[in-house]
């Protein structure tokens, strides 16, 4: 089959992106960044508290971590429902004995099975994200507009009593986003996302609401990708993260340009027993340069950058 | 030409590395050494090809997307201070497109006297199901592009995203190309069949070190990815020893230029950099010194031992 004249011409082929979303601009090129207290290196981590059904319809499309053997998937099941009740747990005392503090997105399902586990995220005084209703509610190109503003309307309030603060940022899950996303996240009063992952800092974003801000998160840097998905040791995990470590800060040293770290860590993988203390080992890596880190709460971290 | 699947390309002629007339570099070089910096743009909401889906997810595939477009914002800066601190220029095959969106990059690779070579005209838009009229159109509109904008003539191709038809070697080579890229089937130079008759070379560029087939297909750690690069350079200079030898790096700045793995392909540059015999060239370099002095003693050796008597 001899394809249409459409596959020979750009309508988008111009200066810039191919999209009206945010504009084109190199890292390097940017004004600096500098962090409080002159310190080089941001850090956010991020932890994901997810749930995911036993029976997924998989609209959209099925995230990794999801089931994939024949009903009742209970090996996956109960492996992530794990990262619930044993690894979060592991992973805060890990945080805390390194003096370092994370934010946590939140599948909202999770604060009307498991109030108690809200309970505990909300004692920590860490910075609450909205994550979406669980891992079978991705927001995926196609998606009905009102059912998606029903998902982040159903989210926020179910997260709402286990915060003093209003919510600002969202991660939405699987990091996917509709043609909408953008629009509906700002009309639900949030101010920025955690999606994107084409930039390390942050940057304004579009949207026929009125502006966001996308602060990406690094995926080649996430544990489920690089443990998960990439199946590497987890002594790997740690030495990656190390090596970016170093990498970022000798870069914002010697261009005195502020520089962002960015982790985005599951309990469902780290917290496992055989993996947690190469979680200890990054931690303690980031904790000997205290001097140069500026860890803080990623609105924080927003407000610092602009 | 028919679209009709064959059993073989039938683009080049079996040549036992064990037989061959000795390739000699410049300066007595052992290994010709070129990086091959893609610098590429995946489209944002791409005419979906009925023979390969773009991306995995639904549109917008803000992941997908936005891991190539990490390359565009950040990548590309970070890799030419490595290539600069090597000495190593690149040759750059280049979606063609990004000549519009983003010439602040093509500036960047002109400024450091880089060379531009076609991989079409975005990474979305594959060969397959082009006939042969709508490829030659790709083809031809991409390399008039690079000589628009950066004033080379385009001498190599590599096929958007690996795309091919069976007709894609013969269409480069009638539109005044010199080599492609798009055969990996040896680590030396070889002359390449069209049906044109126009001499065209392959030279080799390596999918076993290109980092994106390193990192996304065969999912390999960084630091393991330096010592496959020091390891291949080790094994491709000791055998320069008896005749040239091609090593080339592809590179993807929206792989190799992330925090954790800059440094691992920093330190195989090093490594490299820390031997005399290296010729640090580009692909057309390596082409037109071939192609000047070698492709005619290939052709006869291969056709000498193509004619071995049979026992």
């Amino acid at each position: 089959v001899t394809l249409d004249r459409q596959f020979l011409e750009y309508p988008m082929r111009r200066h810039g992106m191919d999209h009206d979303r945010y504009a084109w601009s190199m890292l390097a090129d940017r004004p600096a960044i500098t962090w409080p207290g002159g310190k080089p290196l941001a850090l956010w981590i991020n932890l994901n508290l997810e749930h995911f059904p036993l029976n997924p319809k998989g609209e959209g499309f099925k995230p990794h971590g999801s089931m994939v053997m024949p009903y009742p998937d209970l090996r996956h099941y109960t492996l992530r429902d794990y990262g619930n009740r044993v690894g979060v747990f592991r992973v805060f005392d890990a945080l805390k004995a390194a003096g370092l503090q994370a934010s946590v997105a939140v599948n909202a399902e999770l604060a009307h099975r498991y109030p108690a586990l809200l309970r505990r995220v909300q004692a920590t005084g860490f910075e609450l994200l909205g994550h979406g209703w669980n891992m079978d509610s991705v927001h995926y190109g196609g998606l009905d507009e009102a059912r998606e503003t029903q998902y982040i309307a159903d989210s926020l309030a179910a997260l709402a009593p286990y915060t003093d603060k209003p919510i600002r940022g969202w991660i939405s899950p699987a990091r996917s986003q509709s043609q909408n996303t953008p629009e509906l996240l700002k009309n639900a009063g949030l101010q920025w996302f955690g999606d994107w992952v084409n930039d390390e800092l942050p940057y304004p974003f579009s949207t026929a609401n009125g502006p966001m801000t996308s602060l990406p998160l690094s995926l080649e840097l996430e544990d489920r990708f690089i443990v998960g998905e990439n199946l590497h040791a987890e002594a790997e995990y740690a030495d990656q993260i190390i090596d970016a470590c170093d990498f970022l800060l000798e870069e914002a040293r010697r261009t005195g340009q502020g520089r962002l770290l960015s982790l985005n860590i599951h309990p469902w993988v780290m917290g496992q027993p055989h993996r947690i203390k190469h979680l200890q080992r990054v931690f303690a890596h980031l904790a000997t340069h205290a001097d140069a880190i500026w860890n803080a709460a990623p609105s924080d971290i927003i407000r610092a950058s602009t | 030409m028919s679209s009709a699947p064959k059993a073989d390309p039938g683009l080049f002629d079996y040549w036992p590395y064990d037989s061959r007339p000795k390739i000699t570099w410049p300066g007595g070089a052992k290994v010709a050494l070129w990086i091959a910096p893609n610098i590429e743009f995946y489209e944002y909401a791409p005419p979906i090809n009925p023979h390969r889906k773009p991306w995995p997810r639904p549109l917008p595939d803000i992941q997908g997307y936005g891991t190539r477009d990490y390359g565009n914002r950040l990548g590309h800066q970070r890799m030419m201070r490595v290539m600069d601190k090597y000495g190593l220029r690149g040759s750059v095959s280049l979606s063609t497109a990004v000549l519009e969106h983003h010439p602040e990059v093509i500036a960047m690779a002109a400024e450091r006297d880089w060379e531009f070579f076609s991989h079409g005209i975005y990474n979305t838009r594959y060969t397959y199901g082009l006939d042969e009229a709508q490829e030659r159109e790709m083809i031809e509109e991409s390399m008039t592009l690079i000589k628009q904008h950066t004033g080379q003539h385009c001498d190599g191709y590599l096929a958007p995203a690996l795309s091919h038809s069976n007709a894609t070697i013969d269409l480069f080579a009638e539109a005044g190309g010199t080599y492609t890229c798009d055969l990996f089937h040896d680590d030396q130079p070889t002359p390449v069949h069209t049906r044109s008759g126009k001499k065209l070379v392959s030279v080799p560029y390596s999918l076993e070190l290109n980092d994106t087939i390193v990192y996304v297909t065969n999912k390999i750690e960084p630091r393991r990815y330096g010592q496959m690069i020091k390891d291949a350079f080790d094994r491709l200079y000791a055998e320069g020893d008896n005749s040239g030898t091609v090593m080339c790096v592809p590179l993807h700045a929206y792989q190799v230029s992330h925090p954790h793995r800059l440094r691992a392909f920093e330190e195989a540059m090093e490594y490299i950099s820390g031997h005399d015999g290296v010729w640090k060239a580009t692909g057309r370099e390596i082409a037109q010194h071939y192609l000047d002095h070698h492709y005619d003693d290939a052709l006869a050796s291969m056709a000498a031992v193509n004619a071995e008597a049979t026992p």
